[in-house]
């Protein structure tokens, strides 16, 4: 069986992102002839020796004309272990929004830095954000290690200097790997040149890490998407895709934010019922009593069922150009239901060069990251984001433009120690 | 109950179906984009399974450049009656008939699709048009997002994406903007044809080898039509090919293949070294940013 991995990248201009993520879809041959025809044909005009393998990974025109990456980059590779479905989240003023926006759906995230530069300003940024989103497991990429004539002192002083910094964040463990992106060292081949590393490839890292995130162990949660009624077979059943948990027939649960109990009668899909379905399974659910239920609705394990709220204690990241201060009204996506929201007081500021929660402000702006007090026109069901993603996870929403202000996530997810 | 972990094209599917089915909860008027390729027909395939056992609550549009393969519009219209399901066709020819558009010099159709696709929208004011658009395909669709906003004129705005967070999509717009969405966004074009050979879902024959009367320009093999060929120095002759992409037959190209089942293609996209749409479509080759422009006119 081939599984899918779904992995962001991130790290500063100029650590050579690109070049790496040029260099993973080049070795896997993900990329086709007419591809490296035109890159090869690029690099020529520009006056380059060997193809630039970063131009395979640069999208749209504006950014062509400025040279720069932008905006979250999807880029997808195979080999016969795996598929990878890669976030490549570029890092300039834009990081936040770029990083949060590829971490919420990363499994795994690979944090790049210069071997000559190692842990700086940017590279304590992204691991702050990496670790707010709660991204699962952090590879730290040495690249350059030609530049330090492949030098194992670097690689450990590096390492060690990141592994303090992830212990504080709270990564349970980070795997360090020395790589040459332009050269090809430990991308995809194993590098003669790095005797004194034992550790996987990147490449083989990524193809035996464990897909399935801490989802699958929390209490059973899935937000109901859509009715499915079919009249001629009588048929109801609610449609959603689990968002934590399994479920399977006779399970107890309870439609919030009602807090009406019932049992499972149904794990349905088109292929026919299942056994149980886990997370990330889209299902259609079938249910003993005949409940009011609507989109919006949430199913969650009776025995362990989130809280019903009005107010929130909440972590956001503002996304948007426009500041946010106390008092705006806003609309708040939150499984799948929209619901108007007051925002109250700013708590907490955090400081991403210092890495550190300190004083708040009085408003927030583009890319600032805070706690804030919020207060629901419904009752919502929600974790801890700490503890279910899913049921954690929310958007601000700008109702004039329908733009997506904020990324919100509940509660407290980032203790900096 | 340990429940079963998710392959690649479980994995796939289900995100495909959460798409649909946040769309049918959040717009009153989606359509799904069909032009009878193995693409949309897989949309089709996943729409039926997102909301089994009752139908698909929205209908089909196909805009028609009148350059079709008969095969193609009898496998459509076989599906539709299979599947009980509606179909709005735009033919072009209609908007040329009455001066909206005129007839490019080269016969090419193609670019011609956007305005019947603007004002079929407009006009069944259809709020969300599902296309089988995949991130692998090109370069410029890499950062498109799943469901992608357009303004009243179907423009894309790629500076001016909304961010797309989690599984939580955003799909607020104003009335006479509208969104595209694109569930197959993730999957590859492997991905796709393993997914055909899965669930045995049944395609135009033009995708399995046969042997037809084909023609040479700008290197790919053209079929003989109404539309334009051959021309001058231009010869037919006969060869054994298949068709990777369905599209205007004026610049559709065919490839040589001797691939008769799903198995065999599956085998030559594996050891392919050409991406589909440089193999096999002309207007993708007239620039590089080709695809980038016709996305910002409101072409797909
Ligand atoms: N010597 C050396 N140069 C590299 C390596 N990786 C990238 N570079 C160079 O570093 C520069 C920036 O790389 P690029 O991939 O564009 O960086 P990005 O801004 O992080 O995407 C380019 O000139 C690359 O050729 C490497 O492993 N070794």
């Amino acid at each position: 069986m081939t599984d899918l991995l779904r992995f962001a990248t991130a790290g500063s201009v100029d650590d050579g992102k690109s070049t790496l993520v040029g260099r993973l879809l080049f070795d896997t041959k993900s990329v086709l002839a007419d591809q490296i025809e035109a890159v090869t044909r690029a690099s020529v005009d520009k006056g380059l020796a060997t193809p630039d393998l970063s131009l395979l990974v640069d999208g749209l025109r504006a950014e062509r004309e400025q040279g720069i990456t932008i905006d979250v980059a999807y880029r997808y590779f195979s080999t016969p272990k795996r598929g990878f479905v890669l976030a490549d989240t570029p890092g300039h003023v834009q990081y936040t929004r770029n990083t949060v926006t590829g971490a919420s759906t990363a499994e795994l995230a690979v944090l790049l830095v210069d071997a000559r530069h190692g842990v700086v300003e940017q590279t304590r940024r992204h691991a702050a954000v990496l670790a707010l989103l709660r991204v699962p497991r952090l590879v730290l990429a040495i690249n350059k290690i030609d530049l330090v004539d492949y030098d194992e002192a670097v690689l450990t002083a590096i390492g060690k200097d990141f592994a303090g910094l992830a212990a504080s964040l709270g990564f349970e463990s980070v795997v360090t790997i020395p790589v040459s992106a332009l050269v090809g060292d430990n991308v995809v081949e194993r590098s003669e040149r790095t005797p004194w590393y034992d550790g996987p490839t990147l490449l083989g890292y990524l193809e035996s890490v464990p897909v399935t995130g801490p989802e699958i162990d929390r209490p059973f949660r899935m937000p109901v998407q859509y009715v499915i009624r079919d009249h001629a077979t009588d048929y109801r059943g609610y449609a959603g895709q689990v968002g934590a948990g399994t479920v399977a027939p006779g399970d107890e649960v309870v439609v919030l934010p009602a807090g009406i109990r019932t049992s499972v009668t149904s794990v349905d899909t088109a292929d026919g019922p299942l056994p149980a379905a886990g997370a990330g399974r889209s299902i259609t659910v079938r249910l003993a009593d005949d409940i009011d239920i609507a989109r919006g609705d949430l199913l969650a394990a009776a025995g362990a069922a989130p809280a019903v709220t009005n107010e929130l204690d909440a972590t956001l990241c503002w996304l948007a150009d426009k500041p946010l201060r106390p008092g705006a009204r806003l609309l708040l996506k939150h499984g799948t239901r929209t619901t108007p929201v007051i925002v109250g007081a700013l708590g907490e500021r955090l400081d991403t060069d210092a890495v550190a929660w300190v004083e708040g402000t009085e408003q927030l702006g583009i890319n600032d990251i805070a706690r804030v007090a919020l207060r629901t026109a419904d009752p919502l069901p929600v974790d801890p984001y700490a503890e279910i993603r899913a049921t954690g996870s929310f958007l601000l929403i700008d109702p004039p433009s329908g733009n997506t202000l904020a990324a919100g996530l509940v509660g407290h997810p980032l203790q900096v120690s | 109950m340990t429940a079963p972990t998710l392959d690649a094209l479980d994995a796939l599917e289900s995100e495909a179906i959460h798409i649909f089915r946040e769309v049918a909860g959040e717009f009153d008027r989606p359509v799904i984009l069909f032009s009878g390729g193995k693409d949309s027909t897989v949309l089709v395939h996943l729409a039926v399974k997102a909301f089994a056992p009752a139908p698909v609550p929205f209908p089909l549009l196909h805009v028609d450049t009148g350059h079709n393969f008969p095969e193609v519009i009898a496998f459509r219209d076989e599906l539709v009656a299979r599947l009980g399901l509606r179909l709005v066709v735009a033919h072009v020819q209609d908007w040329i008939d009455d001066g909206r558009l005129t007839e490019r010099p080269d016969g090419t159709r193609n670019p011609l699709q956007t305005v019947p696709l603007l004002d079929t929208i407009a006009e069944h004011r259809f709020d969300a048009v599902f296309g089988g658009g995949r991130r692998d395909e090109e370069r410029a669709r890499a950062k498109e997002r799943i469901i992608s906003l357009r303004d009243a004129f179907g423009r894309w705005d790629p500076r001016s994406q909304r961010p797309e967070l989690w599984n939580l999509y955003n799909g607020r717009h104003a009335p006479g903007e509208h969104v595209r969405v694109f569930p197959i966004s993730n999957w590859t074009e492997l991905d796709v044809w393993r997914y055909i050979r899965r669930e045995r879902i049944a395609l135009p024959s033009i995708y399995f080898s046969h042997r037809r009367a084909v023609f040479r320009r700008d290197g790919m093999w053209l079929a003989e039509g109404p539309w334009g060929g051959p021309r001058g120095t231009e010869a037919l002759e006969e060869r054994t090919v298949r068709y990777r992409t369905v599209g205007d037959g004026s610049c559709t190209g065919a490839v040589e293949s001797t691939a008769s089942t799903v198995d065999e293609i599956i085998a030559e996209v594996t050891a392919s070294r050409l991406t589909e749409r440089g193999a096999t479509r002309a207007d993708d080759r007239l620039s590089e940013a080709a695809m980038e422009d016709r996305k910002r006119e409101g072409y797909f």
